[in-house]
């Protein structure tokens, strides 16, 4: 109610509200449901089916269904027509952990949320920096020290890293880093080189049989062993950190080859451009399948006999491939957004190719496509129960050898139902981050 | 032009491989230098190989490869155990992936000669059968003319199933479905007036997924014949050794009333045979290459053929499979074992 006061005369209006049955659910639903005899008939019959299969399925799932069991058969006596959850409870570490030693199960446990601590955490984009390095360094150490139980990190891997960091500084850095930095690079990239160098000359020698003349550097610092539990080698791992692994690092491995691949294939120089479009076309024109056979049939009938590579790294390394072909593709589509102004104003500024693309180029075709990427993640975290064929046991496949028990044989619903609501969960989560990040880089754009 | 260079590439390196592995010697070697065998084994098959709720693997062709690391270290935890699939299993055998593949393999011609393997024994003897609903009153597989018959693709089966209507005279009408829980649910639900597959598998459906067993039969006709077996590589015939005696020492085992639970008081035995056996008389473990007493720590560990059958597929398992053909020859099956001595 208000008072309009206007000279002498007072008229007092009273604000009725809207009629109740035009606002709120129910005006909604008058509105959008039943606006027409049509449209009401409609509504009734898919409101009665839905509660119909809502209805049987609870019926199912939980007011029927036996969580204490010991056989499928025993169920069955239970409560014929109830799902089994029984069979889950009794194969769920299965499922999780695959052929992982029973007693050491809370170690991929662990390893699984350090995987999803450190996914989490590379989400937030206050640590889209070099924080983003350190989250995953320690995250991949403490992961795979989890898994294996033991690390052998050679000297080689050390004098590799070390060249690998130095050379990347000194190419984005040299000129902006005081005298102290560069200086630290150039060490840790000439400690690497030399010593690389060292090993390379100290193995070819070894090969060649060379007498003990040579002084056997490696045998001196042959690298260290950080042990503190027992070595499970990848052959018995199983389950929800196979995926997890798989897919992250996958993808991880995945994303700078994308970006190499990408800028390649815009590269003036026709080797790089021929190598990289071969690279990525290749692999767009065969199925995920076709690559993780080549990989585990044909790939140890090129190699000497008795020497394998380990199966998990043969599969890593395809989807690894497969999955950095789609990513480069992707990222380019990022590279052809960007305005032409963009990269001549950065050759005027007298910038080097490799800091317009570090500094200019990649940060605003990255923006661009990250909700894309973020697309191919969810596929490729889906893809990855695949490597069955290879005889690996990722989450999927350890859930289909639970169904193979003939102790609970007739119960394989309850068990894809469970997978489902496992990879659903992780999914979901996965598009709702990628709307959410959407808003985000908007923000400048729009009104 | 270019496939055609890269096939003919693919095709020399592949055919260089094959020749690299016929060459290969001192499996037997390499095996003891690393201290453990590696096992080829199936990616789930009830009964044969399957990792249990514990995430251990568990069957009948896991043991037999537990009884060849008994015999060579004196431990059958000495296995490593790597799930392969039907289309990788052959070359992960011969490219030294793996050591023996006992993954309920068939024994063929082919498979022996061009493959490059080496199949040491018989460690079930399988073959094809037909399960129909007892309502339908069918009493031999001759009968089943114009049926619907409810088959796996793309396995033997269904080649045999086409060869034994065809050489009968009869029609058919083919119901395919890949995996056995749709399979099973199709023939239970009545889709299908019969089912067919190896003659263990019919039994370990009856007995799991039936509400009633005794009302399906399993016809008397076997149609085809699946000697499976475990297999390693052309090579290393010390190695081929090892794995064809151990089992057959199961077998001997067996036959002499040697079980996991009698096997110390065996020891103190008069009988020429269970002494030469056990290694109480020396002789056969040095003529392998192994401790004298390897029977002693097979038997303990994994037991004799009986035991590992019944454990695995026997009476008390959901399978139930009859021992049938897998009995010793004493008491009418085929399983004999050549002497040990």
């Amino acid at each position: 109610m208000a008072d309009i006061t206007n000279g002498s005369a007072t008229v007092t209006r009273v604000y009725r509200p809207p009629p109740s049955q035009a606002t709120g659910a129910i005006g909604w639903m008058r509105r959008n449901l039943f606006n027409s005899v049509l449209n009401s008939i409609i509504t009734i019959l898919l409101v009665l089916v839905i509660g119909m299969i809502v209805w049987n399925f609870l019926d199912w799932a939980v007011f029927k269904s036996v969580t204490s069991a010991k056989s499928g058969q025993e169920c069955g006596k239970i409560s014929p027509d109830g799902a089994c959850w029984a069979f889950v409870v009794d194969k769920y570490r299965l499922i999780f952990f695959g052929t992982y030693p029973y007693e050491e199960q809370w170690r991929p446990l662990f390893a699984c949320i350090s995987v999803i601590a450190m996914l989490v955490l590379s989400c937030d984009r206050r640590f889209w920096n070099a924080w983003l390095a350190a989250i995953w360094g320690i995250g991949s150490i403490v992961t795979f020290l989890l898994m294996f139980g033991q690390i052998f990190v050679p000297l080689s891997v050390l004098l590799i890293v070390a060249l690998v960091a130095g050379g990347v500084g000194l190419l984005l850095r040299r000129r902006a880093a005081s005298a102290i930095e560069v200086v630290a690079y150039w060490v840790l990239a000439t400690v690497g080189a030399v010593g690389l160098a060292v090993l390379l000359w100290d193995w070819v020698m070894g090969l060649i049989g060379a007498p003990d003349l040579m002084v056997r550097l490696s045998a001196f610092v042959p690298g260290f062993t950080i042990a503190p539990l027992s070595y499970v080698e990848t052959s018995k791992w199983g389950g929800l950190p196979v995926t997890l692994i798989l897919a992250s690092y996958g993808l991880a491995f995945a994303f700078p080859l994308g970006i190499l691949a990408a800028l390649g294939r815009r590269s003036k120089l026709p080797l790089i451009k021929g190598l990289c479009v071969g690279y990525i076309e290749l692999i767009r024109g065969v199925p995920l399948i076709s690559l993780l056979i080549m990989a585990s049939v044909m790939l140890p009938l090129f190699l000497p006999t008795g020497m394998t590579i380990d199966k998990f790294l043969r599969a890593l390394v395809a989807v690894t491939l497969f999955a950095g072909a789609y990513i480069a593709e992707i990222i380019r589509g990022g590279l052809q957004s960007i305005p032409k102004g963009q990269y001549e104003a950065a050759d005027a500024m007298g910038l080097s190719y490799m800091q317009k693309t570090a500094f200019i180029i990649l940060p605003q075709a990255l923006q661009v496509v990250i909700p894309p990427l973020v697309n191919t993640f969810i596929g490729f975290f889906k893809d990855t129960s695949l490597v069955l064929i290879i005889g690996i046991f990722d989450l999927l496949n350890a859930g289909e050898q639970a169904i193979v028990d003939r102790v609970w044989s007739g119960y394989a619903n309850e068990i894809h139902v469970f997978l489902a609501i496992i990879y659903f969960c992780m999914c979901y989560s996965m598009s709702r981050y990628s709307k959410y990040l959407e808003r985000e880089m908007n923000k400048s754009v729009r009104r | 032009m270019l496939k055609r260079t890269l096939a003919v590439a693919a095709a020399t390196v592949a055919l260089g491989g094959f020749a690299t592995v016929a060459h290969a010697g001192k499996d037997l070697d390499a095996i003891k230098a690393r201290g453990s065998v590696i096992c080829g084994v199936s990616t789930g098959l009830a009964g044969f190989s399957l990792a249990d709720s514990k995430g251990e693997w568990t069957g009948l062709d896991v043991d037999v490869c537990r009884a060849v690391a008994a015999a060579l270290f004196g431990d059958s935890k000495k296995v490593k155990f790597v799930p392969l699939s039907a289309q990788q299993r052959f070359t992960a055998l011969q490219s030294g992936e793996v050591d023996i593949l006992s993954r309920n393999t068939t024994i063929t011609m082919t498979r022996d000669t061009s493959l490059g393997l080496d199949f040491t024994g018989v460690t079930y003897y399988d073959g094809q059968g037909f399960m129909v609903p007892k309502k339908l009153g069918v009493k031999s597989a001759k009968e089943l003319k114009g049926a619907t018959v409810c088959v796996q693709p793309g396995t033997t089966t269904e080649l045999n199933l086409a060869d034994y209507f065809r050489a009968n005279k009869m029609d058919f009408k083919p119901v395919v479905i890949e995996k056995l829980e749709e399979i099973e649910q199709a023939y239970f639900s009545g889709r299908c007036d019969v089912y067919t597959t190896d003659a263990s598998g019919l039994a370990a459906t009856r007995a799991t997924r039936a509400q009633n067993p005794d009302d399906h039969v399993i016809l008397p006709e076997i149609i085809s014949k699946e000697p499976l077996g475990p297999a390693v590589r052309h090579g290393d015939n010390q190695w081929a050794d090892v794995v064809r005696w151990t089992f057959n020492a199961q077998l001997e085992a067996e036959e002499k009333g040697i079980t996991s639970k009698n096997v110390d008081e065996m020891l103190k035995s008069s009988d020429p045979q269970i002494k030469r056996l056990l290694g109480v008389t020396p002789g056969m473990g040095k003529a392998l290459g192994v401790e004298e007493d390897w029977i002693v720590k097979i038997i303990k560990q994994v037991g004799n053929y009986g035991e590992m059958f019944e454990r695995n597929v026997g009476k008390n398992t959901p399978l139930k499979l009859e021992r049938g053909l897998n009995a010793l020859w004493t008491q009418g099956g085929l399983q004999y074992a050549a002497p040990i001595r």
